[in-house]
């Protein structure tokens, strides 16, 4: 048998070309899958349970797709709703969803499914025994489970499955890893195990693993041998190079993918170009675990943030900036020292170059020849009201701080008012870690519900 | 002085996952793979990027013509020292090496 799997896109929200789209429908798949999440913006959007991308960019492109599952009749999975996959953006998704069914007339059913975790039962599993750290090994007890905000279990194939089993039209996951959604129906349907996970890893950013990256549409074929992948834009191809490379791709390890059950392992894969456009893939093997585990993902909020933005333009500002930042920071823990009662743990005061060494820091090799410099200070408080505070205390002394004792005050340029910005609570990812679990549905819970 | 980034076809690096980094160099020919391999050693990746050389994951790829090395971010992604959420920019510390 061949499982026909179509992705319209790396993400949903990013936009993908239609008639790419229009293309894939046409080749009539088994199942449309995609993914909409990622950790790769950052420990925020788990942290407030929030999207990355807008509401409006998601609708209108899941309109379409619901679009095309009617016309095909066939199930239609997203993974990792609304960036994070937290319980509230499954319903988000799900919102979205009864909206454009009541908006095209369609009546659908549709599975959602919950992987967000408490903190208390992550807690119970801590004490068990049964939550082990990954490396680099992140310290946590149970005061630290405490303090997290939201926490995700990642779903594999065997909880999609769960949820396609019900017969549902349409599936909205919470967070599973990048490749459950695709290469879950392939699975199910007794295709190679190996080929379906490698299809799903090579598909899972859309036409990333193509010639034209930005069009999007990519479709796989996985049979009981292997698997053939290439893209639905005209233009695109895909190669041996750009297929064997994506494995390459935001992954530490280009030869093993581990995944809930297993790992992936492509050392012996075999690629080859069947006409140009598809590439055809033998000999990837899945490795079946001892034990069924699920990786964890956690963010806490650690503090509150102000910024504030000033540009130096003069030359000898600009020549001696390193100086003038290093005696302002001194110059601003003895003001704070002198004028707020203030513990030294509560805050913390950061200056970045932008111009000089922003992006590298200490790692920065070389000098600057920029003929500006933008100073961006990071205010980090225990409150909300603190940082705010800080930040404004630190103002006119960004605005007007000499270099040396003997000197015209100088003001440089701020490029807008007020100049601190506060950018509420900041989060940091804290955990790195799987837990174990007896049966792929314990942590995971199934609803279905007719819009 | 010619610089790495002068003679591969391409050098990327990315987070994989919010605790490691990391960074693939396509040489593009078998020939300029050959002369990566004697110039980036796993030694010189750790003292560019001030990781210890036990945390250095090295693969060399001669069917791809990459090197490609992976190790834990000395600041966690997104966390409050970070520079470089996605880890995009950290790739030129290699490009701008001399050869």
């Amino acid at each position: 048998m061949t499982t026909r799997v179509l992705v319209p896109s790396g993400v949903l929200g990013l936009g993908f070309d239609h008639s790419a789209l229009a293309a894939g429908v046409a080749a009539k798949p088994d199942i449309i899958a995609i993914d909409g999440g990622s950790t790769d913006s950052g420990p925020y959007y788990l942290g407030t349970s929030t999207s990355k991308y807008s509401r409006a960019a998601c609708k209108s492109e899941w309109k379409l797709l619901l679009q095309a599952r009617q016309e095909l009749q066939v199930p239609l999975v997203i993974t990792s709703c609304g960036t994070c996959g937290t319980d509230d953006m499954v319903d988000w998704m799900l919102e979205i969803t009864r909206e454009l069914a009541a908006e095209l007339g369609f009546k659908l059913t549709v599975a959602t499914l919950y992987t967000e975790q408490s903190t208390e039962h992550i807690k119970q599993q801590l004490i068990a025994g049964r939550i082990s750290p990954l490396q680099p090994v992140v310290a946590i007890d149970e005061g630290a489970i405490d303090a997290i905000d939201h926490i995700v279990a990642l779903a594999g194939a065997e909880q999609i499955n769960a949820a396609i089993d019900t017969g549902a039209d349409v599936i909205l996951a919470g967070r599973a890893t990048d490749t459950a959604g695709i290469c879950a129906l392939p699975l199910a349907r007794g295709e190679h195990p190996g080929a379906s996970w490698h299809a799903a890893k090579v598909a899972e950013c859309g036409a990333l693993c193509s010639t034209n990256p930005t069009s999007g549409v990519i479709a796989i074929d996985v049979d009981d041998e292997g698997f053939s992948v290439w893209p639905l834009a005209a233009s695109a191809r895909c190669t041996p190079h750009s297929v064997s490379a994506h494995m390459l791709y935001e992954n530490a390890d280009p030869l093993t993918l581990y995944e809930p059950g297993g790992a992936l392992q492509v050392a012996d894969s075999h690629y080859e170009s069947v006409d140009g456009v598809k590439v055809r893939v033998t000999g990837s093997r899945w490795e079946k675990s001892e034990h069924y585990t699920v990786k964890l993902e956690g963010a806490r909020a650690v503090g509150y943030q102000s910024t504030l933005m000033a540009i130096l333009r003069d030359a000898h500002y600009v020549a001696n900036a390193a100086q003038w930042s290093d005696r302002l920071t001194d110059f601003l823990a003895d003001e704070i020292r002198s004028r707020m009662q203030v513990e030294e743990n509560d805050f913390d005061i950061e200056i970045r170059l932008i111009g000089a060494n922003a992006a590298l820091g200490e790692l920065e090799t070389k000098s600057s020849g920029a003929s500006e410099i933008g100073v961006l200070v990071l205010v980090t408080a225990t409150t909300e009201e603190l940082a705010e505070e800080l930040a404004k205390l630190i103002n006119p002394f960004l605005l007007h701080y000499p270099l040396t004792d003997n000197e015209e005050l100088p003001t440089f340029a701020f490029p807008y008012s007020p100049a601190q910005t506060n950018r509420g609570a900041m989060y940091e990812f804290c955990l790195n870690h799987v837990m174990k679990i007896n049966d792929p549905m314990d942590v995971f819970r199934l609803n279905v519900q007719t819009l | 002085m010619a610089t790495v980034g002068d003679v591969v076809k391409k050098i990327r690096s990315k987070n994989a996952g919010p605790y490691w980094l990391t960074i693939d160099v396509f040489c593009g020919t078998e020939q300029v793979y050959q002369q990566m391999l004697s110039i980036l050693s796993v030694d010189k990746v750790a003292a560019l990027y001030q990781v210890p050389v036990d945390q250095i994951k090295c693969f060399e790829l001669s069917t791809l013509n990459v090197i490609k090395f992976s190790f834990p971010r000395s600041t966690v992604q997104g966390s409050r020292f970070d520079r470089d959420m996605h880890g995009a920019q950290m790739s030129v510390l290699l490009s701008e090496l001399g050869i």
